[in-house]
Order: C-alpha cells, then structure tokens, then sequence
C-alpha cells in the first residue's frame, strides 16, 4: 500500500494507483472529461483533456490525476487558484473548437463539456479563431459522428480497440485536425465497424449520437435498469424511456458484459413499441381473426382444455414453453401444463 | 457454463468450436479478443472462416459433423505425447482407460481425411490447448446440432478432463446458450423430463414435494420432447397444442412438416407480442407483453440470474405472461394468487435447491446471482465443480466418430450447414421490426465457395433454387472464398428463402436435438446468368 495525501486527507492506495483513485478513496471529487471510470484498467490511456489537473507538492508541473501513479508520501492539492486556472485554461482551449449550439444540441444536460463550463462559470472562450469544419459522417445505420464536437478524449477509440476490439477507427491526421476516423478517413461503414455502438455509449459530448426516431431532452428520460433480450449473454442495459416509449438504450456495466453491448441490444429496441405489436386477443372463426376480450379467450381456452382431457386424457395435451419470457413464467407455464393440462408434454425451442 | 463469462479474460489459451460468437454472442465475441490482448492464444474449429479466425494462432477448418474426429486426435496426440495431466486424471476422473482405447486408432492423420484439415494444424492444436495452464473451451450450436450433439459434448468434456481444465478458475468448458433465457427455461422445468433445477418428473420424492406444494396429482411419466409434440400433433395425438413465445414455423427443421402438423392440430393457442408465422395458424392468439414490460428475471449462459424491470406499461390490452397464465390457472381451478414476479420468485426457490437462496432483495442489492445458490447467505457459485467434481469423479465417456445423418451423394452433392448472423436474431420477430438491422441484413443468402459457384454456373447476387429430400427454396447467392468448396451455409433467421425447409429433422437419440448444421442439398441457378453480366 502507498501512502499519499489528498487535501490534507491522508490515505493509502494500492501500489500502482493513480492519483484519481487516491482521491476517490479520501471522498474528493476531481473533476474528469476523457477519464472514464469503466475504463479505469487502461488509466492513463486517454490523458488527453487536462481537465484533472492537481498540484503535487515538490514538482514543478502540475500533474493529471488519472495518469500520475500514487509515490509514497505525495503531497496533493485538488483545489488551488493554480489548479482552476489550469483547468479554466484548458477548457478554454477545448472550447475555442467546439460547435457553441447547446440551445438545440441533443447531448445538453448530459454533456462532458457542458457540465464543466458550467461548473467553471465558462460562458465564452479566451481563445476565438479558426475552428475545424468536419463533415457530418452519416453512414452508419445507427448513429452519425459530428467530429465538430469530438473533445479528443479518446473514449470512443479506446472502447473500439481496447474492449470491443473491433479497431474500426482511431486518430488521423496530427496536432489540430486531429480527429477519431475510419481508415482513409472513409465513411465508418466502409470500415470493420459492426455497429455495436460502444463508442456512441462512451462519448462525453454529442460527437458520437444515436440517431433515434423519438426527440426528446436527456433529463425528460426515465431509465430502467434491465436485461437484454437477444442472446443468453445477458447485458446489463438502462431502457430509456419517454411517454411510454423507450426512445433509447444505453449500457450498464453489469457482470456479464462489463459495460458493453452489442448492435442488437443498443439499438435493436424499435421492436418494442412497432404498430405491428399485439394489443388484444385474436379468435379465428371461419377461417380470420376477429378481435376479442380477453374473458372470451380464456373462456374458450379453458372449454377446450377441459374437453380434450376429459376425452382423450392429459397426454393429448401439450405446451412449447418459451427461451424468451422470464424465469416466472417459465415456472408458470410448466405448472399450468403438469397441474392444469394433466400431462408432462412441455418443452421449448433449447435445442433449435 | 461451467465457468463465468469474466474469467475468459485471463485464459491462457481459448478454444472455440462450434460458435460463431462474434455473431451470436457479440459481447462474448468481445472478451474473448480482450483475452487475446492479454496474450491468451486462440483455437478456432469451425466450418467457415469466422471473424475469430483472424484472431487464431490455430484454425481448423473443418467440415461440418466432423467435430468428434477432431476432439479424439486431439487428445489421440495429446495422450501420445504424455501432455495429459496425470495427477488430475488419477485424483478427479475414472474410466481412463476407456477413453485411451477409444481415442488410440484415431489418428492426426485418420482425422485430418475426416476433417479436411492437416494432421500437423491438428497437432499443433492439442499441443497449445494440452500445454496451457488455464484452458478454456467456448461451444455453441455447431457443437450440439447433430445426430452425434451429445457425444460432441461428452468428447469436449473427455478433452477438457484430460488436461485438468474443469473446476479451475479461466477453465471450463462454456456452452454459449443461444436465447436471452434459454438456460432459465430449463432450469425452470421447461423439459419433458424435468422438474425446476432438473429433479426428474420419474423420481417419486420430487414429485411429491411438487404434489404437496401445488395441491395436485401429477404424472410420474416423462413427457415427449418438442419436434415430438410437432409430430404428434400432426397426427392428432396430440389435439391441443399451447405455443408461447415460440415461432416453431421458422425455428424447427423441415418446415413443411410443421406447417402440415400445426394445421392438422384440433386446438391451437399461441401467445407472442406479434402475430409471428406461427400465431397466424392459431386458433386463439393471446397478446403478450414484452420484457420492458414486465418484472422476473431471466438466467443467462453463466447461470447468472438477474432482473428484468418494467419500463412502461404493457401495450394496447397486452399482459405479461405470467398474469395471463396465472388467470388460466385460475380458471382451471388451480388456485393460484401472486401479487407480484418476487411471490413466483419465492415459490420457485422454496421447491427448488439450486435456486433456494435467490430472492429479488438480493438481486437488487447484488445485482445478480449465480447458481447454485441453495440458501440466502450463500454467495453463488461462479465456478462449477471446484472443490470436487459434482458427481464424484469426472468420467471419461468412451466415444468414436459417426458420421452425420444425411451425406451428400450424387443426387444431393453439397453439405449445407447453418447458423446465425450478426444482425438478426433467431426468428426475426424482433429484428425484423428494425430498419438499420434490416437494411445490414435484408434478406435470406446462401454462402458459396467461388469454385463451387463456378461449376454451377451461379454468380454473385444471383438467385438460386435449392433444394434437400425435403423441400425447396430460393435464396440470394453469396459468393465467398470462407467457406470450403463443396459446403454451404445459410443463416435460419428468415422466413422467405428459409433455411429450415431444407434442414434434416433427423435426432440425436440423446438430446433430441434436430441435425440442423447438416444436411445434404443441391443448387440450381434460378435465373439465367446472362441476366446478371
């Protein structure tokens, strides 16, 4: 263990730590832009937005927090007029390229860089000038890059490669035109990409944005942690949720997926509210469905069930139970099918 | 899965067979390359070139219903370079011996004919899996969906005891289950067989507790498996039939004879959120509320249990389907009253000791569990058999290469095999509905190797008829140097062009689980090639 002082708070970390965990540990907050927690096995990796500045007693420069490994007896300060003037600075800077259109952005009340101007009283930048004019890249099915808000955290190249490890994209081009690309700079769905949307999930600032079918503000959404219903890998996802629609979904990092989902779970929720949807019981009568109660179903279904077994016995009675539907009603299914049906003629689709 | 899905991470080497997990099981897909950046080594055996096979120190491409040939010379070389782990076998397995006899005439190079591949890549494959320390085995579909489904298992789990890889932390050997809870759909019962947490319907003790706690008489007499009840029902043995969630008209081998069956049924019920191909043939359709709809929890492939949490209000007149089986219940006069999915949760693990310790409370505080969990203080289990095997001593199963059902011959001159894309998702009732997904993967393709195409007079986007002893279909070909001459894929999502017209409803006498990745089919171009250059 080392032992290091954060705001005359002492504290001791595992060998190997960064400031930002020492921090944590003593209850500071140090605010972060490309630091991402999810990420925190590759700390350091990123380092790139200097927002994390602190001062470290005895060094001449101030040092980032989430890539400065703790020292025995280091000395922090998170809170000075230097370190604000730093972090002032070189939000700023981040600033004086950045599209200014957070009136109608789609990320405002859930922007990285929003949150910090606001916490810093930035309103405008020292620094105006020449600022970078990306093209819109549009040619992914499920979200579009706007490289003119890219804050260069590298967040989205670092999912890509480091834990979806698809390597679709990384930086192209050097100091200010720098910007996360496919290779050639070509449209990203000329690229490996799959479309997991890993790098949409992690980008602070509208860069990276779903493109959704429903408008809506990021604090009218209601989120419901839950699991995925694709495969049996079993996600962990926040629905999104607005006037009982899910307008999005975004991934929790649960034990399973560590944070990752794949195109099928982040963007393959339109299923939910589609038109096509059943909303009432169907009953065929001579030969098409005709819309009925659900008193009337039931009763019918009931009539027949008692018939069948009264005539021919429980075993001319059968169930196909479901992969899709809870544990519950797996449980349910099986119960009506052994204790009401009078049989053990109940499976599902586990081997197709 | 023997193992949990995290631990993958710091496998030493990674064996993939019969899983196209980029595409089935992306996330997985994901943490296996995570491991390959930490420096595990990768194994793939598989039909096709898949994306993990860019990330494979071996590749095996083999030809489909050739698996069990493979697994015996590998451990055919392992045994005869004495890279078995000696004091595992001696301390944790029994019957060896059987397994030595019966691997021992299965040569590299006797497989290597079997399997169209090089008896030094299978070599090479045992050494690295052999030498590792941790090795893990990652299996799916192309394992399991074969008349031989079983014994491809049993030889994995001979292969993954002879190295001492079961019971250890990054070990194991991981089925990867295909469907959102298809591991809690047995568990909880979903079987002929089975009871909750697989105690059998024929012993007397279970069915008495079962009996006690339901209030009724149950049948001691195991029931019939599903393709079973498909048949049956066609032959009006069984005359009421009840399908929920299920889309059996685009799932289940040899369409055409569910098609036939389902209509032959007295009394249909099916209970979906769309009128799938099945519901359409239905006597009554029930609407069924989605999983944002509703509370419970599903089990994934790790036998992780975690929550499923209602986000709206179910649609139109829609109800979860736990309410809609409950009212039935009711109405068959099984007295049945849950307030909520917890009380369902509570009765299941009051009869079920895998499941005991598991209660929503502790699913919100942990966030998930892993069974077994037989009491409310009990951690979970995130490995299996690590203190001992769980049935005493791991046995090795005695086992020899069959080859599949249907073989091509001169009618029928091409193995067609089958399997998922990254796209869709098994009957597309759900993807289906999604335009980005649907504009990726639009529609039904066929795989063809260039110089298989060439001999057909088939280009690339062209139509083609083909067609198996069962049916026929016309689909899109898809010209591609990753699959091996002489086979072919398709994917079985699609409804139009549908893969499962084709497939060879043949059993594994065990599992009985249809032959999907196998069957013999012919092509035909469907429109003249002069219409395309």
């Amino acid at each position: 263990m080392v032992k290091v002082t954060i705001d005359g708070k002492s504290v001791e970390v595992p060998k190997g730590s960064m400031l930002i965990d020492a921090a944590k540990a003593a209850g500071v907050s140090v605010p972060t832009l490309c630091y991402l927690e999810l990420h925190s096995d590759m700390s350091g990796a990123n380092s790139s937005c200097r927002v994390c500045m602190v001062e470290v007693a005895g060094r001449k420069n101030l040092a980032p927090a989430c890539s400065t490994p703790v020292m025995d007896g280091m000395d922090v300060k998170t809170d000075t007029d230097r370190v604000n003037g730093a972090r002032r600075l070189n939000l700023e800077l981040l600033l004086s390229d950045h599209a200014q259109d957070c009136l109608t952005c789609p990320k405002a009340g859930k922007c990285g860089l929003q949150d910090l101007c606001y916490l810093y009283d930035i309103k405008e930048t020292r620094f105006p000038g020449i600022m970078n004019s990306f093209p819109l890249d549009e040619s992914n099915e499920f979200y579009v890059r706007d490289n003119n808000k890219c804050v260069h955290c590298r967040r989205c190249v670092n999912a890509c490669t480091a834990k979806q490890c698809t390597e679709a994209i990384d930086f192209a081009n050097r100091g200010f035109t720098s910007h996360p690309a496919a290779p050639f700079d070509d449209p990203v769905n000329e690229s490996v990409c799959v479309s997991c949307g890993n790098c949409v999930s992690v980008c602070p600032t509208a860069a990276l944005m779903p493109k959704s079918k429903e408008k809506f503000r990021t604090w009218e959404v209601a989120r419901t942690t839950t699991t995925c219903s694709y495969c049996g890998v079993g996600c962990q996802m926040d629905l999104l949720t607005k006037g009982g629609k899910v307008v999005g979904i975004e991934p929790v990092d649960g034990a399973a997926n560590n944070g990752l989902l794949c195109v099928k779970g982040k963007f393959g929720y339109n299923f939910i509210n589609h038109p096509d949807r059943l909303t009432t019981p169907l009953i065929k009568k001579d030969g098409k469905f005709v819309e009925a109660g659900w008193d009337e179903a039931y009763s019918l279904i009931v009539e027949k069930i008692t018939k069948t077994k009264a005539e021919f016995g429980g075993d001319a009675l059968a169930g196909l139970t479901s992969a899709r539907v809870t544990n519950e009603e797996n449980y349910l299914f099986q119960k009506m099918v052994r204790a009401g049906f009078g049989t053990n003629n109940v499976d599902h689709c586990a081997r197709l | 899965m023997t193992n949990s899905i995290a631990e993958v991470v710091n496998s030493d080497v990674v064996f993939i067979t019969g899983s196209n997990t980029t595409a089935g099981h992306p996330v997985i897909g994901a943490r296996i390359r995570q491991a390959k950046q930490r420096g595990a080594k990768i194994i793939v055996a598989e039909p096709r070139v898949i994306d993990l096979s860019g990330d494979a120190d071996v590749f095996l491409q083999i030809l489909p219903g050739t698996n069990v040939a493979l697994y015996n010379a590998m451990m055919n070389v392992i045994i005869s370079e004495g890279l078995q782990n000696s004091a595992y076998i001696e301390e944790r397995t029994e019957k060896y011996e059987d397994l030595v006899a019966a691997v021992s005439s299965c040569t590299p190079e006797k497989a290597a004919e079997i399997c169209g591949v090089s008896a030094d890549d299978i070599r090479a494959a045992a050494r690295l899996y052999a030498k590792a320390e941790k090795a893990s085995i990652f299996y799916s579909m192309g394992v399991t969906q074969h008349t031989t489904g079983t014994e491809g298992v049993m030889s994995l789990s001979n292969l993954s005891l002879l190295c001492g890889n079961i019971g250890i932390e990054s070990g194991g050997i991981n089925p990867l289950r295909g469907q959102n809870n298809v591991q809690g759909a047995c568990d909880m019962g979903g079987l002929p067989g089975d009871l909750t947490g697989y105690q059998k319907v024929a012993n007397p003790e279970a069915l008495a507790k079962f009996e006690k706690a339901w209030g009724v008489k149950l049948s001691d007499k195991p029931g019939v498996t599903l393709t079973e009840i498909v048949h049956k029902a066609g032959h009006g043995d069984i005359k009421f039939l009840y399908i929920m969630g299920e889309n059996p008209m685009v799932s289940d081998p040899d369409l055409n004879h569910v098609e036939e069956a389902l209509k032959n049924t007295e009394f249909l019920v099916v209970q979906d959120i769309f009128l799938t191909e099945t519901a359409a043939l239905a006597d009554v359709v029930l609407p069924a509320a989605s999983f944002a709809e509703k509370e419970g929890t599903f089990s994934n492939t790790e036998r992780r249990v975690q929550r499923v949490r209602k986000a709206i209000e179910p649609i139109g007149k829609s109800k979860a389907d736990w309410v809609i089986l409950m009212d039935i219940m009711n109405r068959l006069g099984i007295e049945t009253k849950y307030n909520n999915a917890s009380e369902i949760m509570a009765e299941i693990a009051s009869l079920t000791p895998s499941y005991g310790g598991i209660t929503y409370d502790r699913l919100d505080q942990l966030g998930s569990l892993q069974w077994p969990c037989p009491t409310t203080d009990h951690p979970g289990t995130v490995y299996l058999h690590k203190a001992a095997i769980a049935r005493g001593k791991g046995l090795f199963k005695a086992i020899d290469y069959k080859a599949s059902n249907e073989l091509p011959d001169k009618e029928y001159p091409f193995v067609l095999t089958t399997g998922r894309v990254l796209y869709h998702y098994h009957t597309r009732t759900m993807t289906g509905k999604v335009d980005g997904l649907n504009a990726l993967s639009p529609e039904s393709f066929i795989e063809i190797n260039p110089k298989t195409a060439k001999t057909l007079g088939v280009v690339d986007g062209s139509k083609v008829s083909v067609s198996s002893r069962r049916g026929s279909i016309t689909t899109v070909a898809k010209l591609t140097r990753t699959i091996k001459e002489g086979v072919l894929f398709m994917p079985f999502h699609f409804a139009e062009g549908a893969a499962n017209m084709l497939t060879n409803p043949a059993l594994d006498p065990i599992s009985k689980i249809p032959e999907y990745k196998v069957c013999a089919v012919k092509v035909e171009p469907f429109d003249r090639v002069s219409d395309y250059v």
